[in-house]
């Protein structure tokens, strides 16, 4: 089975006063139909490398790779026009703030009709009907009230899961997920996250999950990435997290709070330079 | 009538009829109080304008009655005109009366066409109206995709232009653009008409009707008129236009700016989304209402860019007949301008706050 | 004291001044990256040269006639013409800056400390006095401005200085509004309540600490301000209630030139173009300054 995504040294670069810095540095990864985690602190540079893959890296900014192929397509060379089929179609992203994510003036059906009909066509019945299955299977009870929604008129949790159902209506073959549970509230962090694994795991899909949380990753994930200051540091299965190498993830370890805790303070780590969020 | 229906016998329906009434009347209500509420502000902002005018009237001359009948005129009128404006009683009763007479649309009379301020105003302000109209219009249609392709190329050299073109508008005379622009277009090429709304020939033809010209010819029926009217028109509003374009452009390029850095048109950007559609639907919609306080601005604007542009087009409106009385030291005529533009311009501010309220959808709720 | 550049770029300044001082040179700094503030500054530093040297840089007396040499075309001798008396139009131009400058400058400093205290002061302290000021500072911005420049120099009667009086009572409600938005954040923050519980009396806080704070946003909007200062007094002056004749006032001179705008061209654009000059260097320096300043309305 040939690989879902291959990259091979990543590098997004982006002009500041002091000269161009390199926020993602050279990074390689490949990734199946399986569910992959990519951990690190903020800044470290996990959006820009769940971004590069979509080439939504705005300008100044500047994406070099040796190879950035996708189901065997290579993007690095695609243009503009032709990344809009595989963006949504192919590759679909679950981006972090519904708050912020989901337009303000357009109604939530409007949102994710759109995410049908850039890439299909179909009638406006059957848009409908698509819309409204698609609410139903992220556990919308509701979807004909909630079509008519404006973005702030629902719960983030809600917001999430609208989000989800436009980024996954299209039938992507990979989802990056970055950060789809940090502006949530803790109580519904979970119900989103079982979500998004229940759609990806019974559509057969890759998933990319982005996440500042080791723990999180770690029973969501088969395998985990570990970033910082946009280098990959450790690569291990999700299962054998306790064996890592790297100090750094042993931090991020040994950071976690435990049920059995009886320590006053949480270790922190040092700020490396060149990573500030 | 709605509830009439309401002697229904069927209960159910009756309930669910009055729960519907009530909610309608609890709506009704709301946009009641909100309206209110309108009315009010506007009462109060024109209280403080006319207190204004009153202030400027009244107070700031050290010799009122002097400032308005005008040095040349004799102890009889000048003695007369004291009485007449109330100054040998306090100042306090004087506001009052002030705006008593304000409010039954009684501004004096003008000393240089001897007529009430108020007819005046009311013959004059059509013709300010069709010119101000058409420079919003030419504004709107150029301004916003200026700004809008500026923002989406940022940076580029057609920002660039774009830019310098919105700062020239806040650097060039409105009455220098006007006096080139007559020496250039009327004057040299004859592309447009000169002066005056009207060429002299059809002077009186068209009987006022809406007093704008452009409708009045076309209600008349007169082709000929109507175009000779729009040649004469297609000049100054399109000066007006300009500065309404440089604000509107710049307004629209930095609310556009804004939007384009929003995460919801990265999100479009991840659906695949067109270009065209990123930017016109997602980052254009939502800022269409925050235009809708610009362009009204705009156009209050033009009222003030009328002042000069009327006065160098000899065109018969408001400005006009501003500057006229100001040369004439016609007091009550300056002070009735003053506060019919006023009153514009706040009843168009206000009016732009309600539409905001209205159109969108996070303030609705 | 040597005033170095490591002096300037300290970080840990020693005094007010050596902040202060260090705060310009970086302002200045990041103003010289940006080339259309450089144009604007260049177009500046020339009006007030211009202004300055008047005497030295004008090549004919400004009011003397020469009815023999009435409506000149530019040439060598009259670099922009003659205007109707005969006069040299470059040099009435080049005297007229100091009108110019005298204008926008005597404006500035009415209307904005003016502007600055009533804000500071409904900000500070809210309340009544909030509500009092603010309603007054809101009738005058529900007006358009030149209208009711128009109006008081009617009222007071026309000349320059009342033409400066007028502009300046219609520009210091804008002041008003962004000193006092200055102001609220300020109120609260901890080093205030400090300074407040050292027993500072409210004067002194608002004059020491908040005016201070506020000065940036202030000449950010100034400066953007006198392109319409200018063009509002050139409007004065043209309609015939600003400076009054024979002074080489800019707006003044298009109006008497504006009779022979078809035959004799000069006498009326001419002057226009220093109008658009000195504006658009205001303009830019203006954009260029709030971009440095006030990063978070730029335009970047
Ligand atoms: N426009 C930009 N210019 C310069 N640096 C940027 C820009 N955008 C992001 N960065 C830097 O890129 C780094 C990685 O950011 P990001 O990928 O968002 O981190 P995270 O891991 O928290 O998602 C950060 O250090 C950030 O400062
Ligand atoms: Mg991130």
């Amino acid at each position: 089975m040939s690989n879902l995504l291959d990259i091979d040294n990543l590098t997004v670069t982006f002009p500041t006063n002091n000269g161009p810095i390199d926020v993602v540095k050279g990074i390689s990864l490949s990734l199946g139909r399986e569910r992959l985690g990519i951990v690190g602190e903020s800044g470290s540079g996990k959006s820009m490398t769940g971004r590069a893959i979509l080439k939504l890296i705005r300008s100044p900014g500047r994406v070099k790779a040796d190879r950035l192929s996708f189901d065997g397509i290579d993007l690095l060379t695609r243009r503009e026009r032709d990344m809009r089929a595989i963006r949504g179609a192919r590759i679909s992203m679950v981006m972090q703030d519904p708050k912020f994510s989901l337009n303000p003036v357009m109604s939530v059906g409007d949102q994710i009709a759109e995410a049908i009909k850039t890439h299909q066509r179909l009638s406006p019945s059957q848009v409908r009907a698509k819309t409204l299955a698609m609410l139903k299977s992220v556990r919308i009870e509701d979807p004909e009230r909630v079509l008519g929604l404006y973005p702030h008129e629902v719960s983030g949790g809600m917001g999430q899961r609208i989000m989800i159902a436009m980024m996954l209506v299209p039938e992507p073959d990979l989802l990056i997920a970055d950060e789809p549970t940090s502006a949530l509230d803790v109580s519904v962090q979970a119900q989103v996250l079982d979500i998004i694994d229940n759609l990806v795991t019974s559509k057969g899909m890759g998933l990319i999950l982005i996440s500042h949380d080791l723990n999180l990753v770690a029973s969501y994930c088969d395998r985990i990435l570990v970033m910082r200051a946009g280098e990959i540091v450790e690569e291990c299965a999700a299962n054998k997290l306790h064996a890592a190498q790297h100090p750094y993830t042993k931090g991020l370890l040994a950071s976690m709070p435990r049920i059995d805790e009886d320590r006053e303070w949480l270790p922190v780590f040092e700020r490396t330079s060149g990573s500030q969020t | 009538m709605g509830w009439a229906v309401n002697k229904n016998d069927d209960t159910a329906i009756a309930a669910s009829q009055t729960e519907a009434l009530s909610r309608y009347f609890a709506r009704a209500v709301q946009v009641g109080t909100a309206f209110a509420k309108f009315v009010a502000t506007i009462a109060v902002t024109f209280l403080g304008l006319a207190a204004l005018t009153f202030f400027i009237g009244r107070v700031v001359p050290i010799d009122p009655v002097l400032a308005m009948v005008g040095d040349r005129a004799s102890n009889e009128v000048y003695e007369a005109a004291k009485i007449e404006m109330g100054l040998d009683r306090p100042i306090p009763l004087q506001f009052v009366s002030y705006i008593w007479d304000v409010l039954n649309g009684n501004f004096g009379l003008s000393i240089s066409t001897r007529q009430p301020v108020i007819e005046d105003l009311i013959r004059v302000f059509p013709a300010t109206l069709e010119m101000a109209t058409l420079g919003i219009i030419i504004g709107i249609v150029i301004g916003v995709p200026m700004g809008v392709t500026a923002a989406a190329h940022r940076g580029s050299w057609l920002d660039q232009v774009i830019r310098t073109v919105g700062l020239l508008g806040y650097s060039i005379p409105a009455f220098w653009l006007g006096l080139v622009g007559l020496a250039i277009f009327y004057a040299r090429l004859r592309w447009t008409g000169g002066p005056g709304r009207i060429d002299v020939f059809f002077d009186g033809m068209i009987p006022p009707v809406t007093g704008m010209l452009l409708i009045d010819t076309l209600i008349a029926g007169e082709i000929d008129v109507f175009w000779n009217a729009v040649s004469h028109l297609v000049l100054p509003a399109t000066i007006l236009g300009f500065f309404s374009l440089a604000y509107i452009a710049r307004m629209t390029r930095s609310f556009m700016l804004d939007q384009l850095s929003q995460e919801y048109v990265t999100t479009a950007r991840v659906k695949g989304v067109p270009e065209f559609f990123v930017i016109w639907r997602h980052a254009f919609k939502p800022i269409r209402i925050q235009l809708i306080t610009v362009i009204s601005l705009s156009y209050a604007g033009l009222l003030e860019g009328s002042v000069m542009i009327e006065t160098i087009f000899s065109w018969p409106g408001i400005g006009n007949y501003l500057t006229t009385a100001l040369l004439n030291a016609d007091m009550n005529a300056v002070l009735g301008s003053t506060l019919v533009i006023g009153a514009v311009f706040i009843f168009i501010n206000k009016f732009s706050d309600v539409m905001y309220r209205i159109l969108d959808p996070r303030a609705r709720s | 004291m040597i005033i170095s550049k490591q002096w300037l770029l300290d970080d840990a300044p020693k005094s007010r001044t050596q902040a202060q001082l260090g705060r310009l040179y970086v302002v200045c700094l990041q103003l010289a990256h940006n080339p259309l503030a450089v144009i604007g500054a260049i177009i500046i530093g020339g009006l007030i040269i211009t202004a300055l040297f008047a005497p030295w840089i004008a090549t004919h007396s400004p009011i003397a006639q020469d009815l023999s040499n009435r409506l000149l075309p530019p040439s060598s001798t009259h670099w922009m013409g003659t205007d109707e008396l005969g006069r040299d139009i470059w040099s009435r131009v080049v005297f007229g800056s100091q009108i110019t400058l005298t204008i926008v400058m005597l404006v500035a400093v009415i209307a904005a400390p003016l502007g600055l205290v009533v804000g500071a002061i409904a900000g500070y302290f809210g309340g009544w006095a909030d509500r009092v000021l603010m309603s007054i500072t809101d009738i005058f911005l529900s007006m358009p401005k030149l209208i009711l420049a128009l109006a008081f120099v009617a009222a007071l009667g026309p000349g320059i200085e009342n033409a400066i009086i007028a502009i300046a009572i219609t520009s210091w409600p804008a002041y008003a509004r962004i000193a006092r938005a200055e102001t609220l954040t300020i109120r609260n923050a901890e080093f205030v309540q400090a300074v407040k519980l050292q027993g500072a009396s409210s004067t002194r806080i608002i004059a020491r600490h908040i005016l201070p704070l506020c000065t940036s946003s202030m000449i950010v909007r100034v400066t953007l301000d006198m392109a319409g200062i200018i063009l509002t007094a050139a409007g004065l002056g043209f309609i015939g209630l600003g400076a009054q004749p024979p002074l080489p006032e800019w707006g003044a001179m298009i109006s008497r030139g504006r009779v022979f705008i078809l035959d004799q061209w000069w006498v009326a654009t001419m002057p226009g173009f220093a109008i658009i000059l000195v504006s658009l260097g205001f303009c830019f320096l203006g954009d260029g300054l709030r971009d440095v300043l006030d990063p978070k309305h730029g335009s970047e």
